[in-house]
């Protein structure tokens, strides 16, 4: 009979010396990995969970340093310490897929977009099995196939970008597990996917898992995933294991107030905003302020010279119709490319669309101006009235611009406001979102994710908008974060008699922010309803579907591994 | 991938006849024609001619023709039979002028496009990999300096120290006993000794700035996820490298052939003509102060050939090492 325990970390302490100080990124972190068990390590960005993950195959970015503690190994030969291995080493490499293999975020960057997914797991099999090439590519078309990709003999020969983002992850996968290793470490697997695509990856790594007894180390900062998955949790802040337990305990019986925090940041999103009021214009006296009517837009039409594609290109949009009444908060969710966001710029006119009218009505007793007919200067007065806020808080803030300038830019180009007004405005607009003024002279690297997700806002709210488009707004944050930038916008929206088109793939976002919900599959507005109603009965099939892949933040009520499955809903 | 080839040469089609057009322009700019200059050189010598010559003289050349029926018999020349004209300054077809100098020209961008590639890609490796070290901030001095020095002071180093030191005979690619002899393994070896001078001073410049480009590409794709991938498969770290992040970062190198002609007839003209070179550069020179139109024009349009060729032979050489060119 095997020991029980595979992996211990004892101590483990990792510091990066930077250039002003030293950082203290893991401290003291001890956890055991059973085998056939999971542990979920669960924290917040920053938190030092990734970087012990990749410590226990001592991948550790410079210039990081391994400063203390043990990483003890079951193996044949009784235990060996993974930490005294030197770098580089036979030992190292053998033990890096041979004994514990590494999936993780990015399904779009983390395989070589150079080389066919046959050639990299091919590899992978090749550095520890003696086997021959022809061994090796049987190997790879049979884990293909463990991972549920759809004819793996063709699949092998393609390229990584010719994958969903589903379908690399599982290629991923697939590649971790060649040498069958007897560790796998998840490190957020599933944050880049959308739910339906997530319950079933999960699904497959379970399966996966039970089959081989490994033990996994599960990554996320989702309660959601640690509750449908995990046996035991750690909970991790600030490089510190705060608090220790078997999943039921630490969801029920918490003890650390930090563990409290999180859950409490999840369960809030489990309903609608207590502080929502409910919208007085959703009779059917007041005139919306936005119609879209049969929306289309058809990507690659086969009007070019060379093209092969004959035939009637990409639709990405399929004659959608939707309102948004003035005060509204109105939620648009589906998967990646359901279209959701192509519909979004669409209402700009970033996107021209194919066909199809938007009209948008200001004021109540004049008539509604038609927006797919504006011209340039008509265009760039509409653009005043309607903005954007963006998903990535990073990309959108140009990094060579002050605050100041960043907010100041739409007065500035407006044209009605100079020098001390737009500072005073930027000023005034800072405070609005939650930010000292006095940082309006520094430049986005200094803020953190949240921090700069703000400053978009008050970008957006420059020109006293009546209408903003937010495109997956809170996705790149935490959750208790995201709570804190949802509450704002509903602050602000009282404030200011704001419409939101509120466009995301996170179930639970869009119940706590929205009024109404339309949900979107293949480019068709499937579905469109009172969001409470949504997204406790929904009445379409995919809509069933979507909701029952939505993780729950309770142990003992799994309700993921209960969804529907396309073929049955 | 052979539809791709064919579109990309397709499209050459309009861009070389908009390139002959904005060539034969330019040289029409100028006020004046060649008699103007060449009647101006007279005139200082204390020649005159009388106005009858003069209009004869213009009406032979064809350059009281308007402009656009003197672009067409230059380029329909061109198209039928290969003539690109006579040189008025030469006295002799454009055609027997050009190919020797193009031929010398495209030598030397060879040569020394594989020099830069040589030194640049394991100095821009190491440099990237070993990222603030001692040795990446020695090679980046170096860099900086190889960027600054003007070509032509590092041309007359160069030519003063093999002079001084191994006492060859400098200047030009031959020594003078070999420009008229034909072509045997003696004129080879001396073709090398003469080469390398112009090849290392062009190289120079090149070389310190895809040294710097390949290290800021290739130090953001070092911290790409595919790489971490590749180190939890197990992959030895020389070969993680080799095989990932060095590969997508080689894009560059292969474009640089596209702009690795133009480079050699604008930027180091004045190298070319300190060192003596019989490149296109100092006759292009020439035929432009002299306004020798159709030799000017015919270089500027073969030169753009060139260029373009190059573009062509860079882009087919990224489809084949890109997939994702490739599928687009």
């Amino acid at each position: 009979m095997k020991p029980e325990t595979l992996l211990s970390v004892r101590n483990l302490s990792i510091d990066f010396r930077l250039r002003t100080h030293v950082l203290h990124a893991v401290r003291d972190v001890s956890f055991d990995l059973n085998r056939g068990k999971t542990l979920a390590l669960v924290g917040e960005s920053g938190s030092g969970k990734s970087v012990t993950a990749r410590a226990l195959m001592r991948i550790i970015d410079k210039p990081g340093r391994m400063t203390d503690g043990q990483i003890l190994l079951d193996g044949p030969n009784g235990q060996v310490d993974v930490a005294t291995f030197a770098e580089g080493s036979r030992e190292v490499l053998a033990m890096r897929g041979g004994r514990i293999g590494l999936i993780f975020q990015e399904p779009m960057s983390s395989l070589s977009p150079v080389h066919t997914i046959e050639s990299q797991i091919v590899e992978a099999v090749r550095l520890h099995r003696r086997v021959s090439k022809k061994e090796a590519r049987a190997r790879c078309i049979e884990l293909l196939r463990q991972v549920e990709i759809p004819e793996p003999e063709l699949m092998a020969r393609r390229y990584p970008f010719e994958f969903s983002g589903g379908m690399r992850q599982r290629a991923m996968i697939a590649m971790a597990l060649a040498c069958d290793p007897e560790v796998l470490i998840a490190d957020e697997p599933t944050t880049a996917l959308d739910v339906t695509t997530q319950a079933e990856i999960l699904d497959l790594i379970k399966r996966l898992q039970d089959e081989r007894g490994m033990a996994m180390l599960l990554i996320t900062h989702d309660m959601g995933i640690v509750a449908e998955v995990a046996d035991e949790v750690a909970v991790m802040r600030f490089g510190k294991i705060v608090e220790r337990g078997p999943v039921d305990d630490i969801f029920h019986a918490s003890q650390h107030p930090y563990t409290r925090q999180l859950l409490d940041a999840t369960v809030k999103l489990e309903g609608a905003a207590a502080v929502r009021a409910l919208p007085t214009s959703l009779s059917p006296s007041v005139e919306p302020l936005l119609s879209l009517r049969n929306l289309t837009k058809i990507y690659g039409a086969p009007s070019r010279l060379f093209s092969r594609t004959s035939g009637r290109g990409l639709v990405a949009v399929d004659d959608a119709s939707l309102d948004l009444y003035p005060g509204e908060n109105l939620g648009i969710v589906g998967e990646s490319g359901s279209g959701k966001t192509t519909l979004g710029r669409m209402i700009l006119r970033i996107v021209e669309p194919t066909s199809g009218t938007i009209a948008y009505h200001p004021q109540t007793d004049a008539d509604p101006i038609d927006v797919t007919a504006l011209g340039k200067t008509d265009l760039r007065r509409y653009h005043q009235d309607v903005r954007l806020i963006f998903q990535d808080p990073f990309a959108s803030l140009n990094p060579r611009m002050t605050v100041k300038q960043i907010i100041g830019d739409p007065l500035v180009i407006s044209g009605n406001m100079s020098g001390k007004a737009v500072e005073a405005r930027v000023a005034e607009l800072l405070s609005k979102v939650g930010l000292d003024p006095l940082v309006m002279e520094r430049y986005p690297h200094a803020f953190s994710g949240g921090q700069r997700q703000r400053i978009g806002i008050a970008r957006a709210l420059a020109l006293n908008p009546k209408v903003i488009v937010a495109d997956e707004a809170t996705s790149a944050l935490d959750v208790s974060i995201r709570s804190q930038i949802l509450d704002l916008l509903i602050d602000i929206q009282k404030q200011l008699q704001l419409s939101f088109i509120f466009i995301s793939h996170d179930i639970s976002v869009v119940r706590y922010f929205c009024d109404r919900v339309a949900v979107m599959h293949r480019g068709k507005i499937v579905e469109v309803g009172d969001a409470a109603i949504i997204c406790t009965r929904p009445s379409q099939p995919y809509t069933k579907r979507l909701i029952s892949s939505v993780p729950n933040p309770d142990p003992r009520n799994k309700r993921m591994l209960h969804r529907l499955r396309a073929d049955q809903a | 991938m052979l539809a791709y080839v064919a579109k990309r040469v397709l499209y050459m089609i309009p861009t070389l006849f908009g390139m002959s057009l904005i060539a034969f322009m330019i040289i029409q700019l100028p006020p004046g024609d060649y008699l103007t200059s060449l009647l101006s050189t007279m005139a200082d010598g204390g020649q005159n001619l009388d106005e009858a010559t003069i209009a004869r003289l213009r009406a032979q050349y064809g350059l009281d023709q308007p402009v656009y029926v003197q672009y067409f018999v230059w380029i329909s020349g061109i198209l039928t039979r290969g003539d690109f004209g006579y040189s008025f300054e030469w006295n002799q077809p454009v055609s027997t002028l050009i190919w020797d100098r193009m031929g010398s020209t495209l030598l030397i961008s060879l040569a020394s496009l594989l020099l830069v590639w040589a030194i640049s890609l394991p100095i821009g490796i190491y440099s990237a990999v070993k990222r603030h070290s001692f040795g990446d901030h020695a090679f980046t001095l170096l860099g900086f300096i190889g960027l600054a020095v003007p070509n032509f002071i590092m041309a007359l180093t160069l030519m003063y120290a093999s002079y001084r030191f191994l006492g060859q005979s400098v200047g030009g690619i031959f020594s003078p006993d070999f420009v008229d002899a034909p072509w045997s393994l003696a004129k080879l070896t001396d073709l090398l000794s003469h080469m390398w001078i112009p090849v290392i001073v062009i190289a120079m410049s090149g070389t310190a700035a895809m040294i710097r480009i390949l290290r800021a590409n290739l130090s953001d794709e070092l911290s790409k996820p595919y790489v971490i991938t590749a180190r939890a498969k197990g992959l030895p770290e020389r070969k993680v490298i080799l095989k990932y992040p060095v590969r997508i970062a080689l894009n560059p190198f292969v474009s640089s052939i596209g702009w690795v002609l133009p480079d050699l007839v604008s930027g180091v003209t004045i190298t070319a003509i300190v060192l003596n070179l019989p490149t296109a550069g100092p006759l292009l020179l020439r035929a432009l102060v002299g306004q020798d139109m159709y030799l000017a024009g015919s270089f500027i349009l073969l030169m753009g050939v060139l260029t373009l060729v190059g573009m062509l032979i860079s882009d087919i050489l990224l489809a084949v090492l890109d997939p994702r060119i490739r599928f687009n």
